[in-house]
């Protein structure tokens, strides 16, 4: 018995990830196509727990930190044990961060909707469940670390470095942000306040963009890219030098998001020259996931799961210079507050981050569950091109919505006074809400997809295949 | 001359400048080729060991089909 389980990965806790992957996936994504169609349609939103306010976080949080985590968790564990060729530390613990996670994720779609909040931005949450979530990644780090740990190979892959990166700056941010006093069960106040409270918050919410949504998955692309084109990565020495760049740049840029605020203005600048300067190690990690596939670039005609991680990759690359040029701040003038954000936002979120855990999921179901491959390649290409075109939608319905917005707001008649006013602003983004509904559409129903053919992948398999596909020797 | 705070910028700066350097020289020293080479292939390293006996527990279930 306990040979078995010392010669084989455990990639049971890997399949219960990657499984709710997809389903919080189309849950936090439902849920997102819900809010936006209350843009188009007011009338939709049904007082007091249906409304835009209660489920905005709710879709927040449900993409980046149950689907997006899902995703995380999924691929860390597979990666580990894979190019550490050791199985994870301990099997109860693993469970135990699939449990606890999902957990997280089940109380935040009740409370959300009920109105308890903290009221900070990603990180809305009430503090009995911050407290789960810091215990939960307690224990992510104790796995994946101790995994490392009883590696049999020498080196310590490069994807390993990203994940680790993520995991333990990630403990950092929730505790120190969460850092709160407890009123009543449900409603506690944040411990900083003033501006104070508001440099922390971004420190926090700009490093979950930067840890959370892109070293994480760049852990992801360092693993998955040169599988799927079958050869290693372009240049390992810039993967070094761009982490390094990358984890001791991003801490800095939090202060973008507090543009023309009460922030003391060398904060403002401060913030905006690392996030320009951020723009070299982002595309050091593009370029490099990029040309992993020179001399391979024949396999994109035929293999859609390598398309979602090109494409995730150029996706990478656009925000993360659209993000730069964003944080300086007479272009922030123009952006900020505008819909020109959530489109940004959705390029890095739908472009990059769903798009590389669906290729990365692609790739490994089948490899979990003991099958060849998916059940159909000819769907996985439809739902390349279904996400692909829905995010285009998004994007540029949030571009011209956001400089409208944007131009409209700053336009003052001669005598100083404003020239519209807010409601016309509005009205004038009416289309852009549509088009932004149907782009949100298509990428839902090509989760839909993924989910049919996910489906169908793990129905033909058998429990004998599953423990065969597990085994180490 | 005074050291104050703003000194003690310049020397952040400076010492950041340095080791960003440091980390370029050693990532591409011609010393560490070996091993980066070595890591680079390690997601591949694991696949002979796996598919030897998933791929025969495939095959017995191919020739049960058939």
């Amino acid at each position: 018995m306990s040979t078995a389980t010392n010669t084989h990965y455990n990639y049971k806790v890997v399949r219960q990830f990657a499984v709710m992957t997809v389903i919080w996936g189309i849950v936090g994504m439902v849920v997102g196509l819900f809010i936006a169609a209350q843009l188009v349609w007011p009338e939709l939103n049904f007082e007091p727990y249906l409304t835009f306010g209660r489920l905005r976080p709710l879709h927040t949080n449900a993409v980046i930190f149950a689907f997006g985590g899902s995703a995380l968790f999924a691929t860390s564990y597979y990666v580990v044990q894979r190019t550490c060729q050791a199985r994870l530390l301990s099997d109860g613990l693993a469970a135990f961060t699939f449990w606890g996670w999902n957990l997280v994720i089940v109380l935040a779609a009740i409370t959300l909707p009920l109105g308890m909040t903290s009221s900070k931005e990603y990180a809305e949450l009430e503090w009995p469940i911050d407290i789960l979530i810091a215990i939960v990644w307690v224990v992510y780090a104790i796995v994946f670390f101790g995994t490392i740990m009883k590696r049999k190979t020498k080196h310590i892959y490069v994807a390993n470095w990203f994940y680790g990166a993520f995991i333990i700056t990630i403990a950092i941010l929730h505790i120190v942000n969460n850092a709160e006093i407890p009123v009543t069960l449900f409603k506690s106040y944040s411990a900083y306040s003033g501006a104070m409270d508001a440099t922390i918050q971004w420190w926090y919410g700009h490093n979950a963009v930067g840890f959370f949504l892109t070293a994480g998955f760049l852990g992801m692309m360092y693993y998955f890219v040169p599988k799927q084109a079958e050869r290693p990565v372009y240049s390992y020495r810039l993967s070094i030098v761009h982490f390094w760049a990358l984890i001791a740049i991003y801490i800095w840029a939090g202060p973008h998001h507090l543009h023309y605020t009460a922030l003391p203005d060398w904060a403002q600048s401060l913030g905006m020259i690392m996030s320009l300067i951020l723009l070299a190690p982002s595309w050091g990690g593009m370029i490099n996931g990029v040309m992993t596939l020179s001399g391979a670039w024949h396999k994109l005609r035929t293999d859609p799961i390598l398309r979602f991680l090109v494409v995730s990759l150029s996706f990478y690359g656009m925000s993360t210079f659209e993000g730069p040029m964003m944080a300086i701040k007479t272009v922030n003038a123009l952006s900020h507050y505008t819909d020109w954000t959530i489109g940004h936002v959705h390029s890095g979120a739908l472009g990059w981050v769903a798009m590389v855990s669906i290729g990365a999921m692609y790739h490994l179901i089948p490899k979990v569950f003991g099958r060849e491959a998916m059940y159909s390649t000819s769907l996985i290409n439809t739902h390349f091109w279904l996400a692909t075109i829905g995010t285009v939608l998004y994007i540029v319905s949030m571009w011209v919505n956001g400089i409208t917005q944007g131009l409209m707001w700053q336009a003052v008649n001669a005598d100083g006074t404003l020239q519209y006013s807010f409601i016309e602003s509005v009205q004038a983004s009416s289309t852009g809400y549509i088009v932004r509904l149907i782009g949100g559409g298509f990428f839902v129903l090509g989760m839909f997809v993924m989910l049919y053919n996910v489906w169908q992948t793990v129905r033909g398999t058998n429990a004998e295949e599953v423990k065969a596909a597990a085994a180490m020797a | 001359m005074d050291f104050d705070i703003n000194t003690l910028r310049g020397l952040a700066t400076v010492l950041c400048m340095a080791a960003f350097i440091g980390v370029v020289l050693w990532a591409y020293s011609e010393r560490k080729s070996k091993d980066f080479d070595e890591a680079a292939s390690l997601p591949f390293a694991d696949e002979d060991k796996l598919s030897q006996s998933g791929a025969s527990i495939n095959n017995k279930k191919e020739a049960q089909h058939v």
